[in-house]
Order: C-alpha cells, then structure tokens, then sequence
C-alpha cells in the first residue's frame, strides 16, 4: 500500500492538537510551533495532492479504504477528485495561514490552537470523505469548536460574542438537522435493508439506475437544501454568517467564510447534484433565485456597514450567490465556475480576514469612520487589503476574474434574467469595496495611527501565501480549472440527461 | 428447577447481605469506603462473569422468568452503570452522617429489582422488579435525613409512585380479566380487542412512561433528582429509565402485536411529548440537576422513537442508546459531584470557571452533554442514528426529523453549561480538589463515549444480537 497521503492531511492537525494537550499552559511558542509544523505538514502534502492530481485522467485519486463499520455499510474510504482537490488545498492553505494570523493569540494558546486544529482537521475530512457517514461525522464536529472559540477569544461589537456564537452555532446545527433527515431518507430509500451503503459513489448510482422516485427526489433534495444552503449562507439562511463573523477570532473568521462555507457549495454538487439529480433540476431554479437575493440583498447592505469586518462578511454573502447561480445553472460550464469561484473567494476573503485581524490589533478598531490614510503607516498590511479588495472585485489578473465570468457565461443560458441581475450585482461590489478601501487605506496622514506597528514577522506568512494563491492562480487560472473541469467534466451525461426534466417551474 | 438463569441476581443479592452483615462486624466510627470497593469489586466480578453467559437461553419457574441475550444486554447496563455510580459516590458516602453502608446495599437491591424487570416474563415477575426497585429509591432518594429538599424529594417520589404503580396494577387486573392469564405468552394469545384492552393497556403504559419520565408523567423527575444525592440522582436516570424500557419493550414486543391495541400512535404521541416537553423545559434551567432532569425526559422520547417501528433494528438502537447513556450520564454526572462538593450547590453558576480550575473536568462534562445532544464523533450520533433511521425506515418520517430538530435545540442549553464553564469567571478562588475515583470515572466515561462514537461496530453488534432475542 502506499502512503496514505490524504489520512496524513487529516491526521496531522488531530495529531498536533494531541500532542498540545500534553504542553503545559504556559508554553505559548512552543504550542504555536507545534500547530504550525502540523498545519505545514497538511498544507505540504495538499500541494502535493493538488498539483499531482492528474486531471487527464480524471476520477477519484489518492484513494485509501479501510473497513470501518461494515454492518452499517460505512467505511474509512478516502479519495479526491477534480471537484474536492481544490477544496482540500484550500483547506489546508487556510489553516496554515490561520495558525499565522493567530500568532499574536496569548490567552490561553493552549485550548485556542487546539480546538483550531480539530476545526481544520473536521473541513478536510469532509472534503477527502467518499464515505457519506465520515462526511457527516466530520461536518458536524466543526460547529463545536467554533462556538468556543468565538465565546473565547472572539470580540463583541454591534452583538455580543455569545449571542453571535450561540446564533451562527443554532443555524447550522438546524441546518443539519434537515440535512441529517434528508441523508437518512436517500441512504434508507437507495438499497433495500441488508444492501445499504453510505459510499457515494454506490448512492450516485443508485441515482442513475432509477432507485430513486423523481417525488422521493425532490421531497429529500429540499431538506438537503435547506441543510446545505443555511451552511452556505443562501438567502433567507444567511443572517448568522456576519454576526459570525464579526464576533469570531481572525482565524476563525479565516476558515469558517474561506472553507467552512464551501461545503455548503460542495455538498450541493457531491449529495444533491449527484445522488438526488432529478431533486436538484427541480428545486434550481428556487436556488438560483435565492442566489440572485444573496448576491444584490448582501450587496446592498455591505455598502453601508461601518465595521470592516461586516463588510466583508455581508461581501461573503454576496459571493455566495454567484456559487449558488453557478450551480443552480446545471451546466458544466456554470458548475466549473462555481467550484473554482469557491476556491478562489476562500482564497480572497481569508487574507480579507487576516489583514483586517492585523489592522485590528494594531489599532484596536475596526470602525471605518475612524480609521484612514493607514497606507502612510502600514504600507505593507495595505497590500494584502488591496489585493483582497480587488479580488473581491473581480479584477482581471487576478484569482476572482476567471470563476465569475465563467459563471455568467455558464448560467446565461439557464437563467438569462438572473445573470444579468447578478452581473449588476458586480457594480454595487465595485462600490462597497472601494468604498472601504478608500476610507481605510488612502486619504491625508492621520497622525494618531503613527505609532502602529504594519505586519512583521509572523504576520508575513499569511499574505505570503494566500497573496501568491491570488496572483498565480490569476495569471495561470488553468492550473485551477483543468483540475476543476476534470471533477466537473464527466458529469456531461447526467446534467444531459436532466436537462429536460421537471422543475419548480414547469419544464424548461 | 433452573436456578443458574437466576444466577446473577442471587449473586448480586448475596453481595447485598454481604455487606450487611460485614458493616455490623465493624466499629461504628470506621470508614465504610472498604465496603464500597467490596461492591465495585463484586459488580465487576459479575460483569466478567456475565460476559460468557450469551446465548444461554433459559426460563425459570414455568416462564414466569426469562434468561436470554436481551435480558443480559441490560443485566450487563445496569452493572456498569451501578459500578461507575459506586465508584464516584465513594467520598459522598464517606461524608453521609449515618448509615454509610445501607447506602451500598440499597444501591445493589435497586440493582437487583432493575435486573428482574429485564428478564420479568409475567405480570407478577413485572410488579416484583418494579416495586423492589422503587422502594429502594424511595429511601435512597431521602438518603440525607436532614436535608429537607431531599426528604421533600422523597415523600414527593414516593407518593407519585404508588399512584403510578397502583395505575399499572389496576391495568395489568384489566389485562388479566380479558385473558385469564399472566404470562406474557398466554397474554399474547388471549387478549382480544375491547375497550377493556385499550383502558388496561394505556394504564400499564402510563406506568412505564412514569418510570422513563415520560409527559405526562414526568413531573416528578426535576424535583426529585435536584433533592436526592447526586449519585443516587445519576442511577434514577439511568437505571430507572433503561429498567423501564427493559420490561416494556418486551411486553410492547411480545403481547401487544396482534391484539388491536393502538401502540404505535400511543408511542408516538408519547415520544413526541417528551422530545417537546424535555428540550423545552430544560431552556431556562439553571439547576443542572434540573437541567439534566428535563434532558432526561428528552432522551427517554428519542428512546421512544426506536420502539416504534416495532423490529429488532429499532429496538437494538434503543439497546445501544441506553448504554451509551450510562456513559454520559455518568460522566455529566461525576463532574457534579465534584462540584458540588466544593461549591456546595449545582447550578449553572457553580460550575462557572471550571475550565480554569479543572480543566479536565470541563472536557468531560463537554462531552457528556454533547453525546447527548447527539453530536458526532461522540456515542449519541451513532445512537440517535439508529433510532431515528429506524423509524424513518418503519414510515414515522417526521418523528424523526423533529427529533433531529430538538436534538439540534437542545444543544442550545448544553452550550450554556459549557459557555459558563468556559467563559465564566470562577465564583471563589479556593483550589479545586477532585477525589481520585471520581477522576477516574469522569474520565473512563469520557474515553467510553468517544471511543463508541468513533467504533461503535462491537457495541452495535452486541446490540443486535441482543434485539434479534426478542424479535425471533
């Protein structure tokens, strides 16, 4: 057998928050060295994963089963595609640069840098699962975590702390409750008693052979929505996400809109696109249309929040729909550009993230009324803003660019009046980011900001590399999409053949 | 006669009088800990012996007594959970006024009454578990004489179970007039559909639902856990809740089909009460003791789901449930016997800051209170997987999905635990001290829970073989 790559990437946060709770409380470097080393490892063997993915052949790689609880038909079978190869990448990178952005935590490191390192280690296993049981046991142990974390280390600001951790923790675990009931139904209705399987792969083709009632597939896909879109933050499931947020430590903030949300996305292609098809085709175009409010209602909101970090989160909201569309679309093209529009947001809103916890720590606010000019002082925090901001954007050159428009190019044909809506949408980002960016960064010297201290040390690595991600994935956007179209590619058939299928809205 | 299916009983009865007589041999001032170790000692010789009885099928006194897996599955429940109760009630004990060591011997006669109840195959053999059990509890739970919350728990417990016992006996004389007989086998055949099987059969049910705690019969619960001594508190929750399951899923699995009785809809209204009632009430909670009351009722609705689809895979999720609960329940409750041993007190304010002084402590009580929320990895996932998959399975499609919403709901008031022990300010700056069986237990519960979330492939097993004895 070879090296278990992918267990390593999963094992190696569970590893190092193992070894933590045997440091004592006071070893704060030494607990920081520890997770980083561990988050490197993961990060390491993701890249690996990532660029020896061979996309011309497609399919599942790097694939490891164990026999785990045979009697239930769930087994440790982990395994990545086109669609999950990117997602565990940017599981991994995200997590790296969180354990940066969280160098300067000096209250009780011990218990942060634990709980952190089993979040990241519950987002990876939900993206290397081609088990449904392990998907679900790992997408249910990430919630905990935060909500200590944000009643912990997070900050109260327009809401308290516990209130914004007690409602984003209640929204997805109700989420879940339907998802937990939809997953139940589709794994009891694939296989007769005796048969049943939570691998995938089998409950896909379960699918395909007409298991499946086109009535039990749409009765099971909407509890599955309602699971995956609350995850998400579709419109009208979205309001936990900036109280999240705001409240949440940086790194939380970090992983939870980076990657966290994406397996809202994920899963919507993975269980609801793929094992409950003819439910997907006929609750899309609710889906696109919730993304259409996502995208212009978060939009318009973003524009007038005062604290940076609503701002960007109302903005996550707003990216979200243009996923939601993509996928809504079901359309290869429309799918490509969601899945990389999701790598590429997680991207970009995590060094949002980052930049705004160095901004926030060296100034203590984040009111954007008060702050401003902070280009004179800290040129270089300026330039991890800056390159989120034009991400977010959607500027050529850049991560955002090539996801959007194909997007738009994928779901024009689907949905011509909801496309046009959220090409609209693009302006009023334009607006609420240059907005903050002019407010925050540029405009005359303020003098009291001249003793903040711009990033130093452990502060570069998080630009660093979420920066080079940004860039390099902007010029070379195929070294993303031809991983992506590998995953999405072989879908043809099935989105073909529900082409023509009832939908909310009567047939097409 | 087949005295060896009655083995473990006799057995444990023995102990009982063992410690008995030992305690009279002793000066009055000595600790009674060694009598304690004694009971632990002989439970665990019990269990290890129990281990290598399954599969042994064998009746006692014309059926009136039944030895088979199912029955074992929860002799082997009520010894672990009697087991890890001792161990942590060690130090409360040693700090009783009075009567330490009848404090053993009344645990073991609970013990006992629990066991005949799961293998009680007759209506007679039934009351007997029952009332040997109740009884029990009625002094255990007035344990501390001079405490007047415990002797109001008491007098409270005691009260409301001879109306509920009486209840039951009245409907089992009703079960006995239609069919002339009092086993269950005999029952099974001679009962016949009529009003006086509708009115017998929901006076015994409300009888059971009084022992699970379930509404409308579970007001009793919060008051009488917040006055009896914590770990005879976590026994009543526990034991008293899986005795009841025990004898009534048999009765439920065995007479009742065939006979027109309308169990299903009773079930389900009942378990949709309790989910309702349970996570509700437990919301404005700030008595743990409490809190874990109404949670209790909670469980015992989730445990009714898995009745409903009336086979063997529900029953095997309830099987598989209540042991894991043993876990938790342990667990949640060891971590307030430390407590409230140094605060003096149990609500949600004693246990602020447990983080800092115990830190521990606090993960065990973390993850108690999250198995039984029923987030993975930990044991209640699994078991609320099985339940609920089982009656989705059976067509109670929605049972289910409130059950999974509730669950989610209640993690909104085990939140507020872990918030105040990890975000609260501690209420003295005394240091903490944990006595070291209670560490002990609070701990080997904690790594049994994650340990049958993670695998829970042995348990579920076990399980099953268990429920496949009742569903031949």
């Amino acid at each position: 057998m070879s090296f278990p790559v992918l267990s390593t990437i999963l094992f190696a946060p569970i590893a190092g928050a193992a070894a933590i709770t045997f440091l004592p409380t006071t070893a704060g470097s030494t607990i920081k060295k520890v997770s980083a080393a561990s988050m490197g490892i993961s990060f390491l063997l993701s890249l690996m994963v990532f660029f020896g993915y061979n996309w011309q052949t497609g399919g599942m790689q790097f694939v490891e089963t164990l026999t785990w609880l045979p009697e239930m038909g769930a087994s440790y079978s982990l395994g990545v595609d086109g669609l999950s190869a990117p997602m565990i990448l940017l599981t991994a990178l995200i997590g790296f640069a969180g354990v940066f952005a969280s160098w300067r935590v000096d209250e009780r490191p011990k218990e942060f840098f634990i709980l952190f390192l089993l979040l990241v280690a519950g987002v990876a296993g939900t993206f290397v699962a081609r088990d449904l049981f392990l998907f679900l046991l790992c997408y249910e142990v990430v919630v905990i975590p935060i909500y200590i974390m944000i009643i912990l280390w997070g900050s109260s600001k327009r809401v308290t702390k516990e209130y914004a951790a007690m409602k984003l923790t209640i929204y997805l675990l109700l989420g879940s409750a339907f998802l937990l009931a939809g997953i139940l139904m589709l794994y009891l209705n694939a296989y007769p008693a005796g048969a049943r399987t939570f691998s995938m792969e089998a409950l896909a083709k379960a699918a395909s052979s007409g298991a499946l009632s086109p009535e039990f597939q749409k009765f099971a896909f909407f509890f599955v929505m309602l699971g995956f879109g609350s995850l998400l933050s579709m419109w009208p499931f979205h309001s936990w996400s900036p109280d999240g947020y705001a409240g949440a430590p940086t790194a939380v903030s970090m992983v939870h809109a980076g990657v966290l949300k994406k397996i809202g996305g994920y899963g919507l292609i993975r269980i609801g696109l793929l094992m409950l098809p003819l439910g997907f085709k006929f609750w899309a175009p609710l889906i696109a249309a919730f993304g259409v409010a996502n995208v212009a209602y978060a939009a318009f909101i973003a524009l007038v929040q005062k604290d940076m970090k609503y701002v960007v989160g109302y903005s996550s909201v707003s990216h979200m729909g243009y996923v939601l569309i993509g996928i809504a679309a079901a359309d290869v093209i429309g799918i490509n550009g969601a899945v990389a529009n999701m790598f590429a947001h997680g991207v970009m809103s995590a060094l949002f993230f980052a930049m705004i916890g160095h901004i926030y720590h060296a100034t203590h606010t984040r009111h954007i009324p008060d702050l401003g000019g902070l280009a004179h002082q800290m040129p270089r925090a300026t330039v991890g803003f800056f390159l989120a901001g034009m991400a977010s954007l959607g500027l050529p050159g850049l991560i955002s660019f090539v996801p959007e428009f194909t997007i738009f190019v994928g779901s024009f044909k689907a949905f011509p009046l909801f496309a046009v809506l959220a090409i609209a949408g693009i302006i009023l980002t334009a607006l609420y980011v240059l907005r903050v960016l002019a407010d925050v960064l540029f405009g005359p010297r303020r003098s009291e900001w001249d003793g903040v201290h711009d990033l130093h040390g452990a502060d570069w690595v998080p630009l660093v590399v979420l920066g080079a991600f940004l860039i390099g994935f902007g010029f070379f956007p195929s070294l993303l999409m031809d991983v992506v179209n590998s995953g999405i590619e072989p879908l043809t058939p099935l989105l073909v053949k529900i082409k023509t299928a009832a939908t909310l809205w009567g047939g097409l | 006669m087949n005295f060896d299916a009655l083995m473990l009983e006799m057995a444990v009865a023995l102990l009982a009088l063992l410690i008995l007589v030992a305690d009279l041999l002793m000066e009055p001032g000595q600790s009674r800990r060694k009598l304690g170790y004694l009971a632990i000692a002989g439970l665990t010789g019990l269990l290890l012996v129990s281990l290598g009885r399954y599969g042994m099928q064998g009746a006692f006194f014309n059926g009136l007594f039944l030895q088979d897996d199912y029955a074992l599955f929860f002799k082997q429940t009520f010894l672990i959970g009697a087991i890890l109760v001792c161990l942590f009630s060690l130090d409360t004990v040693d700090n009783l006024p009075h009567s330490r060591a009848e404090f053993y011997v009344l645990l073991l006669f609970a013990v006992v009454g629990m066991m005949i109840l799961a293998s009680a195959n007759d209506l007679i053999t039934l009351y007997v578990g029952i009332e040997l059990m109740t009884f029990s509890f009625f002094i255990l739970v007035g344990y501390v004489l001079c405490e007047t919350k415990s002797t109001e728990a008491a007098i409270k417990y005691l009260v409301l179970a001879s109306a509920a016992s009486a209840v039951m006996l009245y409907g089992m004389s009703l079960l006995f007039g239609i069919a002339g007989q009092l086993s269950y086998n005999a029952l099974a055949k001679g009962l016949t559909a009529s009003p006086a099987l509708i009115v017998g059969g929901v006076m015994v049910l409300s009888g059971f639902a009084f022992k699970i705690a379930a509404p409308p019969f579970h007001m009793w619960a919060p008051d009488v856990y917040e006055g009896a001594p914590i770990p005879v508190t976590a026994l009543l929750a526990m034991g008293s809740k899986a005795a009841g399951f025990a004898a009534m899923v048999r009765i439920f699995a065995e007479v009742f089909p065939g006979t027109g009785y309308p169990w299903p809809l009773l079930l389900l209204l009942l378990s949709g009460a309790a989910m309702l009632v349970g996570n509700l009430a437990a919301i404005p909670q700030t008595n743990l003791k409490r809190m874990l009351a109404y949670s209790s009722v909670a469980q015992a609705g989730y445990l009714l789901t898995g009745m409903l689809s009336g086979g063997f895979a529900g029953v095997k999720g309830v099987l598989f449930y209540l042991m894991i609960y043993v876990f938790a329940n342990v667990g949640a409750f060891a971590v307030l016997t430390a407590v409230s041993r140094h605060r003096n007190g149990e609500t949600i304010g004693d246990i602020a800051g447990l983080s800092r002084k115990a830190p521990v402590l606090a993960v065990v009580m973390t993850v108690s209170l999250l198995s039984m929320a029923g987030i993975p990895p930990l044991a209640g996932f699994v078991g609320k997987f099985f339940l609920f998959s089982s009656a989705i399975d059976a067509g109670y499609l929605w049972i289910a999905v409130l059950g999974f919403v509730l669950s989610m709901v209640s993690v909104y008031y085990y939140l507020n635990v872990v918030k105040s022990m990890y975000l609260g300010a501690p209420a003295d700056d005394r240091p903490f001290e944990i006595a070291m069986p209670v560490r002990v237990t609070a701990v080997f519960a904690m790594a049994a829970t994650l340990a049958m979330g993670v695998y829970p492939g042995p348990l579920s097993q076990l399980a099953e073989t268990a429920a496949k004895t009742v569903f031949k």
